[in-house]
């Protein structure tokens, strides 16, 4: 165990180190921050001396080697655009991007996995044939596309459901909740939907495929022979068989959806992470950037590590191997 | 973090309070939000124009776009260098604090600082003096008329409440000050600030002891900046909003045909134009003589843009054809200069025949495609018209965050700009920015070697002149010249588009800006 969480400290330093290096490379193509500071009508003189304050007269391995060299100190900078710090936006952003994600992830697998079991047990039934039909469109439409479908239909048709926005928010101190409101939740649907469609469709299609083939399996048929109830070989012998790469692939899509959710949480204005991505990018704010960036690999590096680490409690003979 | 509970709990508080007493709330929406809630921190209008709302400047634009007194009341030029100001009496700022000369050298002061991003905003006051309590004294390097045109968009902060939270200097990104006045504001403007939440929305309540009388009825103002078009349109039908600014120019026939709202439109400043290289060779012909030095071949190329088409096609009739660099409010402009040359493509080929280019040239063509209203489409019916007479264009368009770093380096041969002349709203800023040679102060966005001995001059000279006429003339003279020589090729002033549900009555002005204080909702 201990041997595990080594080996996964390295490789998440490693990781940030190439993604932050890779990042720095790259920017000096996404354009030039000083240009979008400046006043419009602002001198050649002024330019230069705002450059040369935020330190972007110097090479990139010096300017890397200087950002290395603050985080390490546990200083992520300021933000060019609003000179509040990053930390500080990142900490105010999270927890709106992570109750959307915990709400997608949710939808995803109370809704995914029964119908994954379902369309399983009967692979040629009408309503198993409609629910491929409809997953085949959930996986191959936009997010763009359908969160609009969703605000054109239950916000401005219906209005039902806020087209944008967090709602009434509580403010916990360390942490804002929307869960606490009943217009706080009621924002969350729509995004919540929009979101959770792809890992849904993935989550089902994975469930049913698995069960198709562990249902064929020696076990459950003699487990079936043994006169053993349905119930208990569906879902305690078969089902748990099948979960096992579900848990790494939701694993992964929880990295993605937090790392990704740039699309919804733009068409939402939801104001988390992926938004606040999304305007530094347009504004090149380096800081916001790179310290996104790096949250994003380590949140990729403790999901695997954290999605080993059930593995082993989900099958036994890992743990047996362990020991 | 009590802090931002307790304005909650405010906020939640004066919701309950006021909704019995008729609350006239506006809710409205924008693309981009505000940066910051510090005056001197920034240096983007669409922030300064909310911020505008809380805090005040000395001077301030009327209903006209007209300067006119607000935190002073008077003003006298002493001394070429040296401008007198006589503050307004009895005004208080939002937490009770009166309002004296302390809070203006004390805001003046920390404008001039070393650290502030908006420096640049007065550039040429190098100190304030108090003189007694409700007077004071800019003094300036140099004669120079624009002073109150900088002072109209320079908000005054309180001293007492600067110094109580530890922001009487400015924020600072290389020393990592982050200044409590980013997310906190105490003005003495019509409406208090009470809560700002980056990307989520900010609120303001009317603020009862506004020192001057309340053309709005406004009990408060709901800003939710939504950045997807397609949402930020859906949200105003849905009823969530009650005005957008800008509309997106695509939506502008489907919001004009909904039941119960209506898109509200104006010729903006903003004037956009293309404009030459004129160093040695162009960037698609190195090795050769550079056609475009050559003013027969930049005429032709005016005339072979049919501006009809543009208009109508692209611009959905919505745009003015123009011939001059500034907008028809901009003190410089002039009816005679503003005459575009003609459509005319035999014209342009018998020109282009006789500068000795009759098998056209090649061109690089740059432009935006997230800056200025249909930019990418402009520039594409452009690269037609150009072909037309016979150049080889090879047309380029980005995102403003890469493009506008390329055309200040000088990489471009012909390449697209907009210019509104903010915020000094003053077609000084044309002459000393555009059309200037490039060197220290001026010609900061003349990159490509433009070069005119008598534009230079009047420059100077238009720079210290304190007679408004002979400054309106000289800067007419080389708006004027600009024309005469084909420097640039104007296109058009954009329109500003918003849209609004019935039953809210705002003024729009071409400067973009949004004044609420003018609003009236029912």
């Amino acid at each position: 165990m201990v041997g595990i969480l080594i080996s996964r400290l390295i490789q998440a330093i490693t990781v940030m180190l190439t993604v932050t290096a890779i990042a720095f490379l790259m920017f000096r193509f996404v354009g030039d921050p000083v240009q979008l500071m400046s006043r419009e009508d602002a001198s050649v003189e002024e330019k230069e001396e705002l450059r040369a304050r935020l330190g972007l007269d110097q090479p990139v391995y010096v300017q890397y080697a200087r950002f290395i060299g603050r985080v390490v100190q546990g200083d992520l900078g300021m933000s060019f655009r609003n000179q509040r710090e990053v930390a500080t936006l990142i900490a105010e952003k999270a927890p709106a991007t992570l109750e959307l994600v915990l709400i997608a992830t949710t939808l995803s697998l109370l809704i995914g996995i029964p119908l994954g079991v379902y369309s399983a047990l009967h692979p040629n039934g009408v309503l198993s044939r409609a629910i491929q039909g409809v997953s085949l469109v959930g996986i191959s439409v936009p997010t763009f596309v359908t969160g609009i479908l969703l605000i054109l239909v239950f916000a401005v048709s219906f209005r039902l459901l806020p087209s944008f926005g967090r709602g009434q928010t509580v403010d916990l101190g360390w942490w804002t909740t929307g869960f606490l409101t009943w217009s706080g939740i009621k924002a969350l649907i729509l995004p919540g939907i929009t979101l959770a469609l792809y890992s849904l469709t993935l989550i089902m299609r994975l469930v049913r495929s698995e069960m198709i083939d562990i249902l064929s399996t020696d076990y459950i048929r003699f487990a079936r022979a043994r006169g053993l109830p349905e119930r208990y070989i569906i879902f305690r012998l078969a089902l748990r068989n099948a979960l096992l790469p579900v848990i790494t692939v939701t694993g992964l899509q929880v990295g993605s959806l937090i790392a990704f959710a740039i699309v919804t949480e733009t068409v939402f204005q939801w104001p988390g992470l992926g938004l606040l991505f999304m305007q530094a990018v347009i504004f090149v704010d380096i800081p916001v950037m790179t310290s996104y960036l790096l949250l994003v690999g380590l949140v990729f590096v403790t999901i695997n590590t954290i999605v080993d680490l059930l593995y082993v409690v989900v099958d036994p003979r890992l743990r047996a191997r362990a020991a | 973090m009590f802090r931002n509970f307790r304005l909650t709990c405010t906020a939640l508080m004066m919701a309950t309070v006021a909704a019995p007493l008729s609350a006239e709330v506006l809710r409205w929406s924008s693309q981009g939000d505000i940066v910051t809630f510090d005056p001197y921190a920034h240096t983007e209008s669409f922030t300064a124009s909310v911020i505008h709302h809380v805090y005040e400047p000395l001077v301030r634009r009327s209903e006209t776009l007209s300067i006119e007194p607000a935190l002073a009341t008077s003003w006298e030029i002493v001394e070429p260098t040296r401008w007198r100001f006589t503050l307004r009496e009895g005004v208080t700022f939002h937490n009770g604090n009166a309002f004296n000369a302390d809070d203006v050298v004390t805001s003046i002061e920390r404008l001039l600082h070393p650290d502030a991003r908006a420096r640049g905003n007065l550039s040429t006051v190098t100190g304030i003096e108090k003189v007694d309590d409700m007077t004071v004294d800019f003094l300036m390097a140099g004669p120079y008329p624009l002073l109150l045109n900088d002072l109209s968009g320079i908000f005054i902060m309180d001293k007492e409440w600067l110094e109580e939270n530890d922001a009487v200097l400015p924020g600072n990104i290389t020393t990592g000050v982050t200044s409590f006045a980013s997310t906190n504001a105490n003005g003495t403007g019509p409406f208090v600030l009470d809560s700002y939440q980056p990307d989520v929305g900010t609120i303001m309540s009317a603020n009862p002891n506004w020192w001057d009388t309340p053309k709005h009825n406004l009990t408060s103002i709901e800003f939710r900046p939504i950045t997807s078009d397609a949402t930020r349109v859906a949200a105003l039908l849905s009823g969530e909003l009650d005005m957008i600014a800008p509309v997106p120019l695509q939506d502008i026939a489907r919001l004009e045909a909904s039941d119960g709202f209506s898109v509200i439109q104006e010729p903006a400043l903003r004037l956009i134009f293309l404009g030459f290289n004129y160093r040695d060779e162009l960037h698609a012909m190195p090795g050769q003589p550079n056609p475009l030095k050559d003013e027969r071949v930049r005429k032709a190329l005016w005339h072979a843009i049919d501006h009809d088409s543009l208009r109508d096609k692209i611009m959905r009739g919505k745009s003015r054809t123009v011939g001059i660099l500034v907008a028809p409010p901009v003190p410089g402009y002039s009816a005679e200069a503003d005459v575009p040359l003609p459509y005319d493509p035999k014209g342009a080929k018998a020109l282009l025949a006789e500068a000795g280019f009759a098998d056209g040239f090649s061109t690089k063509l740059d432009c935006p495609n997230d800056r200025y209203i249909n930019d990418e489409q402009i520039c594409v019916a452009v690269k037609a018209f150009w072909e037309r007479i016979g150049l080889t264009v090879d047309l380029n368009t980005e995102s403003r965050s890469t493009y506008f770093p390329k055309v200040d380096k000088g990489e471009t041969d012909a390449y697209m700009l907009g210019w509104a002349t903010l915020p000094a709203m003053d077609g000084f800023s044309v002459l000393r920015a555009i059309l200037a040679t490039r060197d220290g102060n001026s010609g900061g966005n003349n990159p490509n070697g433009l070069s005119d001995p008598r534009i230079d001059e009047l420059n100077q000279l238009a720079a210290v002149e304190l007679d408004e006429d002979k400054r309106r003339a000289m800067l007419t003279e080389a708006l004027t010249i600009a024309r005469d020589k084909a420097y640039f090729l104007p296109l058009h002033q954009q329109p500003v588009a918003w849209a609004i549900r019935d039953g809210v009555a705002v003024p729009q002005f071409p400067d973009e800006y949004v004044r609420l204080w003018f609003a009236n909702v029912n």
